[in-house]
């Protein structure tokens, strides 16, 4: 099926160019973004995760290739036309404002409402239709500063699912989160993944619950980036060379990672 | 906090504005009835020919100018907040203030220099409003240069703090040259006026302001979008440049041209946001845009009452006023509120 990719970054090398030089983060990447599909991005500090999101979400050109977002080059799209393909959930923190949860969700609609941001019926709809998703009924006229780490997490989620885009980039989004809510989080992510059709990238270094949870893993490492799905990628061996350390190694039966001599 | 509260509150700020203004016409050194400005009002003659020249000549320019100067700088104070995210900016923090004081310290403190009979057209009033526009202008223009070459938002903040000390040294250079003369008519500038201007002057001033607010308008999607920061911002298909540019024009638009006009009038610009958030406990730049407004022209007019009061035996200058009036306001939203925005 054709329209099942969403995003596609034909071998593309990423990195920044400034007047001078160029400097080269990662080149011949390949990713597919497919509808419904749960994806993690990993990697080490550095590596280039950040570059790597910020160019297939067009916020930066690729040195060469070019990404192709529903069958057109992303350079193509006007900041509006992007918005309501891709939402995004960023690592930054929100400025103080009087924003309640439900106002906050609301403004995932901008691309669809009109020059003042007035909320339509199918507005309003689709805001509690994500909020519902989400879970955060109880949390919806609290001020977005009065709940937890966690609990603001989800209401960023809901705000992009109410932007309504097919594909959602979150920028690490477990970080700052205990090990339960990381794991009800990306449980979230998934059920979300399967149920709204939508694809699900997000980066982590949550290593194992991305293994156990995710359909697709796109793994980074300094020499090449892979994407496969987890039991392919266990196989092939990819997450040793993930940590170019002695001391860490990845048990393929276990499934996880260990420490010290094996 | 429901939308029938908001109404209620819109339908009482508004009646509020509504006393101010005709309280502003009937106080002052002469006592004027109501029903006296009424009369002078509807185009019928008054008991007393004086009442009606003191009302028309005087009183109303004054009450007008009052409210164009709390909405224009209310709302420019409201952009900035957003834009800057910093709940302690106000519309000067552009520098457009400082930029306007320079231009009118040349002309008034350096007149000095300039053969007699050009020194009488210079420091007339016109004079002083054009070096303030010059200045204000000059100031706008060295910003948009400057925010299109700076990515960061932050950056154009403490590029505007730095015109400001500049500005503000060349200001002490100068007075420390001019004669006493000179520098009593600047420190009276600087206080800020909101009567004395002719009726054409008032023209020019609410097209100005008039203008800054349709501008103001026009932002209120990307002001609630920047409730987000930037990156989301963007993120929602907001054209960051854009707005910035259109934000900061709005306000170098209110803040420049009521400078220009008034002189500089602290403090309002950085309360009444405030004061507007807490009343209406939101943050959506839709209901934010009116109350501010309406909120920034009462509490303008109050000032000029105060400013007058019939036992005072004269008129106290009105940034004093409103400095009295703000800063102990700021205080408190400071200390009373944790998360002011």
């Amino acid at each position: 099926m054709k329209n099942e990719i969403i995003l596609e970054a034909h071998p593309i090398s990423i990195g920044y160019r400034d007047k001078k030089n160029i400097k080269t983060v990662a080149t011949d990447v390949k990713i597919q973004l497919r509808k419904g599909k749960l994806i993690a991005l990993v990697g080490i500090n550095g590596v280039g995760k950040s570059t790597l999101l910020k160019t297939i979400t067009g916020i930066q050109k690729p040195l060469s290739g070019c990404v192709i977002l529903n069958e057109n080059n992303i350079e193509n799209y006007t900041s509006s036309e992007l918005a309501q393909q891709m939402s995004m959930v960023l690592t930054e923190k929100l400025p103080p404002s009087n924003l309640t949860v439900f106002e906050l969700v609301a403004l995932g609609r901008q691309p669809y409402t009109n020059w003042l941001g007035t909320l339509t019926s199918e507005d309003t709809n689709k805001v509690h239709e994500a909020i519902r998703l989400t879970k955060i009924e109880h949390l919806a006229h609290k001020k977005h500063f009065e709940i937890s780490d966690g609990q603001l997490q989800k209401v960023l989620i809901a705000r992009a699912l109410a932007q309504d885009t097919p594909l959602i980039i979150l920028d690490e989004p477990t970080t700052h989160l205990d090990l339960l809510h990381k794991f009800t989080l990306l449980q979230l992510l998934q059920k979300l993944a399967k149920e709204t059709e939508k694809c699900i990238l997000f980066s982590t270094h949550d290593i194992d619950l991305a293994i156990q949870l995710c359909d697709e893993m796109i793994i980074m490492t300094p020499e090449k980036t892979v994407q496969s799905t987890p039991c392919i990628l266990i196989e092939k061996g990819v997450f040793n060379a993930l940590f170019d350390d002695r001391s860490i190694s990845f048990d393929k039966e276990k499934g996880k990672f260990v420490f010290g001599k094996i | 906090m429901t939308n029938k509260h908001h109404s209620i509150l819109f339908i009482t700020f508004t009646v509020l504005l509504v006393c101010f203004f005709l309280l502003d016409l009937t106080s002052g050194q002469v006592s004027i009835p109501l029903k006296e400005v009424f009369k002078i009002l509807s185009g019928q003659d008054a008991s007393k020919s004086t009442w009606e020249y003191i009302i028309l000549n005087f009183r109303l320019p004054k009450a007008i100018t009052a409210i164009l100067v709390g909405m224009g700088l209310s709302i420019s104070g409201l952009l900035m907040q957003t834009l800057f995210r910093n709940p302690l900016a106000g519309p000067y923090v552009l520098g457009l203030s400082s930029g306007s004081s320079l231009g009118v310290a040349f002309v008034i403190l350096g007149a000095g220099v300039l053969p007699s009979f050009l020194q009488t057209a210079v420091i007339s009033s016109y004079g002083v409003i054009l070096a303030s526009f010059l200045g204000s202008f000059l100031v706008l223009l060295a910003i948009l240069v400057v925010a299109q070459r700076l990515r960061n938002t932050m950056s154009i903040l403490i590029v505007g703090l730095m015109f400001g000390s500049f500005a503000g040294a060349i200001v002490n250079v100068l007075s420390y040259f001019s004669t006493a003369e000179q520098l009593q008519k600047f420190t009276f500038w600087s206080m800020g006026n909101l009567g004395n201007l002719p009726w054409p002057s008032i023209g020019i001033l609410g097209t100005t302001v008039t203008v800054g607010l349709v501008l103001s308008l026009v932002s209120i999607k990307s002001l609630d979008a920047l409730l987000l920061g930037e990156n989301y911002a963007k993120s929602v298909g907001l054209n960051f440049k854009k707005a910035r540019l259109i934000i900061i024009i709005a306000t170098s638009i209110l803040a420049g041209s009521i400078t220009a006009f008034a002189g500089p009038i602290a403090f309002i610009g950085l309360a009444v946001p405030h004061i507007a958030k807490l009343v209406f406990q939101t943050s959506s730049h839709k209901t934010l845009f009116f109350s501010t407004v309406l909120i920034g022209g009462i509490l303008m007019l109050a000032c000029d009452i105060i400013s007058q009061m019939p036992f005072l035996e004269m008129t106290l200058p009105i940034n004093a006023i409103t400095s009295i009036m703000g800063a102990p306001v700021v205080i408190w939203l400071l200390i009373g509120k944790k998360n002011i925005q």
